[in-house]
């Protein structure tokens, strides 16, 4: 027993090293530009290609070609760091958090294909490294060479990076900046020099993390998704800013994993999200955190008033809706499945947007809630035996459920941290739907989630989802527009003076929280019957950033905003992916590119242009930070 | 050296300069004098192009500097006191000084942390200690000693006696004046009219965004009027 805790701990220890590096990079990425880099697993993955392939062509045997194409390789990612630093971050730090991070996550697409397409969709396994193929027997259990050597590069990394960030100028200034950085510039420091060799060095981190994983395990497709989830619990569990949290952090969350899968092999990932909510729950700023100086609101332009729609939008809202109604006398019968499913995620952008909106509150893992309301269908049908109607009814209350938990743990933090946890708590569900195979099929799903009979053919399924989506969305607004909705905008632009008046502000967002999964909840469930199954990918990280993308597309400041964001992103998904096998690329491409140019979404970028002519003033400065003002 | 002109400034929607035009010689200690939210801080944050003003001209040594960055302005040779002293709290005293080292400039006095701790003796008591520990007047001194590093040739203090004790106020103002003597341009913003006639030579009087007089320190003392209807509480 004591040598198997023994083996398990080198484990966890061995698995640290890569996760150190790329969380140290994401934290101090975070720290100095206070951008969320979603794309900071795509460095990783990166990183372990070029690796790949780097070594593969210096020859893996030699001991210069191994190491030197691990460094080369570190090397050149931290160049294309510095260039996506210079060609799109630049443009954007002032755009706010939410639109960042969405850019990043173009990013994450665009690697993706560019992966696929030069190295192609099979797993590439690396060489092993020269002087460490052997195996040690220590403690009774034969351990490989290159682990130890792993265990043994985290703490000299740790000494490395301390004495960097202690004892050199640009340490100094990246400490200086964390804090900072507009007045690090106002003392003649090069902020733009600095932003972007931090981005360099962060990416290069991450990619040096990717490469020494080589040796280790096949190197694939899926590495930058799975590596940035565990990476953000590592950063927040750590501290935001804190390489020695990030370290201690990566530890306990190797260490977790190691034996997670020795004692609870089937929920070893719910495990780690576990671990993360709790710390979250006693230490809201992570181990060796700091409660953020100022405000842990969104930077970027004050958040713009809610108003509701001008008597024109209402008459263009019901000629759409009447187009709706029309539509299947018109149009062909497939582009009802289309229709039907543009109905769905517009409830689903819209469930987001309430909870984003006017609650104040970014999700970066709005997906769960959809997810758990498409299970909740699924095993109503499979396990309870149950006709449509019922199981469409039961099936939010599982989303509701879910929200009614994980609202708990969420009202409590706010911001950056608040998203961070949204997102755990997705991957708990993702996980837990993954993972449960007897329950829940898995990665097979569940099949055979049909529509009753009378609602089987397209054209009426189309309707009764059209209705319940409607539905859903006027209640929505009618909440927004209540005093409720009043309370919780005052709950979010002024949490203290809300409290002041009587308001429970805590209240107010944990009920908001739950009434957003419960109609993603609705929309889930919708959608199991639409597409007779349902899969583990509906909670996974990528739905819960396209729901980001409809709700920022279309803006946050407007209730219609989301619902336009809905069509056309998922209109612009199904083109893309009819046109070219390398939809992701366009599509991470057309995002970053959106981002760049419309930084308010398109219903605020249109609202503010028609405000623009009604003004004859000059338009005043975006760029003001509220913080600057006084 | 410094010429302001038609300076025009928002927060946001909020309008806060309306075309303010001011200048500033050589050596000179000029205060800009006025109420909370008459747009003292704003006028010093637009120079250092931290609120990136709208219209107007700030011309500093001949260089055009509205619309560069704040670093740039800085390397001129412009030092920026914010009123919030903006101390790197997590940094030690040595550090903060680091920070903002620039090399030796042509025309203004060159520091080193030993001639600053010459002027702050309070600082080189507490080299290691970090900048989160230290007293409010203590994180002034480092504040000010912080902009020096960076050898200007005209600092904007920020308020500078604003919520220090009355003994630290008059060794800040010694300091003020011993930076005069150094050949140093100062620009402060203050609302004291008694701390103000101890260092400036001349006065500005801004109100509503707009300069309402412009004179020496004795002609504002003789201008009653002045006082009563921009500067009394």
């Amino acid at each position: 027993m004591i040598d198997l805790i023994f083996a398990q701990t080198l484990n966890g220890l061995a698995s640290a090293s890569s996760l150190f590096l790329v969380a140290c990079g994401l934290s101090i990425i975070f720290g100095v530009t206070r951008i969320v880099n979603f794309a900071h697993g795509s460095f990783y993955m990166l990183g372990a290609y070029l690796a790949f392939t780097l070594v593969t062509r210096f020859g893996p045997a030699d001991v210069f070609g191994f190491w030197g194409g691990v460094l080369v390789a570190a090397l050149i990612v931290a160049a294309l760091g510095a260039i996506v630093e210079i060609v799109i971050l630049r443009r954007i730090y002032q755009a706010p958090e939410l639109f960042q991070l969405l850019a990043t996550f173009g990013l994450v697409l665009m690697v993706q294909d560019i992966a696929l397409g030069i190295w192609g969709p099979e797993d590439k396994l690396g060489p092993r490294a020269p002087g460490f193929k052997s195996f040690v027997v220590l403690m009774g259990s034969r351990f490989p060479t290159y682990e130890l050597f792993l265990i043994v590069v985290g703490p000299i990394m740790l000494g490395l990076l301390w004495f960097l960030f202690q004892k050199t100028r640009w340490g100094t200034l990246v400490r200086a900046a964390t804090q900072d950085r507009e007045m690090v510039g106002a003392l003649g420091v090069n902020q733009r020099l600095l932003f972007t060799s931090v981005f360099a060095f962060g990416a290069g981190l991450a990619a040096l993390g990717g490469a020494l994983q080589l040796p280790r395990e096949a190197v694939n497709l899926h590495m930058d998704l799975s590596m940035i989830s565990e990476a953000f619990v590592v950063v927040v569990v750590g501290g935001l800013g804190s390489v020695t949290g990030a370290y201690l952090a990566a530890v306990l969350i190797g260490i977790i994993h190691a034996f997670g899968i020795l004692v609870f092999p089937k929920i070893t990932l719910v495990l780690v999200f576990l671990v993360m909510a709790v710390v979250l729950v006693i230490k809201p700023y992570g181990l060796m955190g700091e409660r953020p100086v100022g405000s842990a609101h969104a930077h970027g332009p004050v958040e713009p008033l809610l108003l509701p729609a001008s008597f024109n939008i209402k008459l263009i809202g019901l000629a759409a809706l009447a187009v709706l109604l029309l539509a299947p006398f018109v149009v062909a019968d497939h582009w009802l499945l289309t229709l039907t499913e543009l109905s769905i995620f517009a409830l689903f952008a819209a469930s987001l947007h309430f909870m984003m909106g006017p609650g104040g509150m970014a999700s970066f893992g709005h997906a769960a809630y959809f997810g758990l309301g498409a299970y909740g269908a699924a095993l109503a049908v499979k396990w309870l035996g149950m006709p449509m109607l019922p199981a469409l009814a039961f099936a939010p209350f599982l989303a509701g459920i879910a929200g009614f938990v994980f609202g708990w743990f969420c009202v409590r933090l706010s911001g950056v941290y608040l998203a961070m946890l949204t997102l755990a708590f997705a991957q708990i569900a993702w996980a837990t739907a993954f993972q449960w195979v007897d329950v829940t099929g898995g990665d097979n799903g569940i099949l055979g989630i049909w529509p009753a009979p009378w609602a089987s053919s397209k054209l009426v399924y189309y309707y009764l989802a059209l209705a319940i989506c409607v539905a859903a969305i006027l209640a929505l607004r009618v909440v927004i527009f209540a005093p409720f909705g009043y309370a919780l905008r005052a709950g979010r632009d002024s949490p203290l003076r809300a409290e002041a008046i009587g308001l429970p502000v805590m209240r107010i967002q944990w009920i908001a929280f739950i009434i957003a999964a419960f109609a993603a909840g609705i929309a889930g469930a919708l959608f199991a019957f639409f597409k007779g199954s349902v899969f583990p990918t509906y909670m996974a990280i990528p739905r819960s950033v396209d729901g980001l993308l409809m709700v920022l597309l279309g803006g946050v400041q407007t209730v219609s905003g989301p619902i336009v964001g809905a069509f056309a992103f998922m209109g612009l998904q199904e083109q893309l992916v009819k046109a070219t096998m390398y939809w992701r690329f366009v599509l991470g491409a057309s995002i970053v590119l959106l981002v760049i140019l419309f930084p308010r979404g398109l219903v605020g970028t249109a609202l503010a242009f028609a405000e623009r002519r009604r003004e004859a003033e000059p338009a005043p400065p975006v760029t003001a930070a509220p913080e600057l003002a006084r | 050296m410094l010429e302001i002109e038609g300076l025009n400034a928002y927060y946001g929607r909020a309008h806060i300069l309306h075309g303010v035009g001011f200048s500033m010689g050589r050596g000179e200690v000029l205060a800009l004098m006025g109420r909370n939210g008459a747009g003292k801080s704003t006028t010093m944050k637009a120079v250092m192009g931290l609120v990136p003003p709208q219209a107007g001209r700030v011309i500093f040594e001949g260089h055009t500097i509205v619309g560069r960055e704040p670093f740039e302005i800085a390397r001129l040779g412009i030092g920026y006191v914010p009123e919030e002293r903006r101390v790197f709290s997590e940094l030690s005293v040595m550090e903060n000084l680091s920070v903002a080292q620039r090399p030796k400039r042509e025309g203004a006095p060159h520091w080193t942390p030993e001639r600053l701790f010459q002027l702050f003796p309070n600082l080189g008591r507490m080299r290691d200690r970090p900048g989160g520990a230290m007293s409010g007047g203590e994180q002034q001194m480092l504040t000010i000693a912080r902009t020096l590093m960076g050898n200007p040739k005209l600092v904007l203090l920020d308020e500078p006696s604003e919520g220090l004790a009355p003994v630290i106020v008059e060794e800040m103002a010694k300091t003020i004046l011993a930076l005069k003597s150094e050949g140093l341009s100062v620009l402060i913003s203050e609302q004291n009219l008694h701390f103000a006639g101890s260092v400036a030579d001349r006065a500005t009087i801004i109100e509503k965004g707009l300069i309402r007089f412009t004179g020496t320190m004795d002609e504002l003392k003789a201008d009653e009027a002045v006082r009563a209807q921009y500067l009394s509480v």
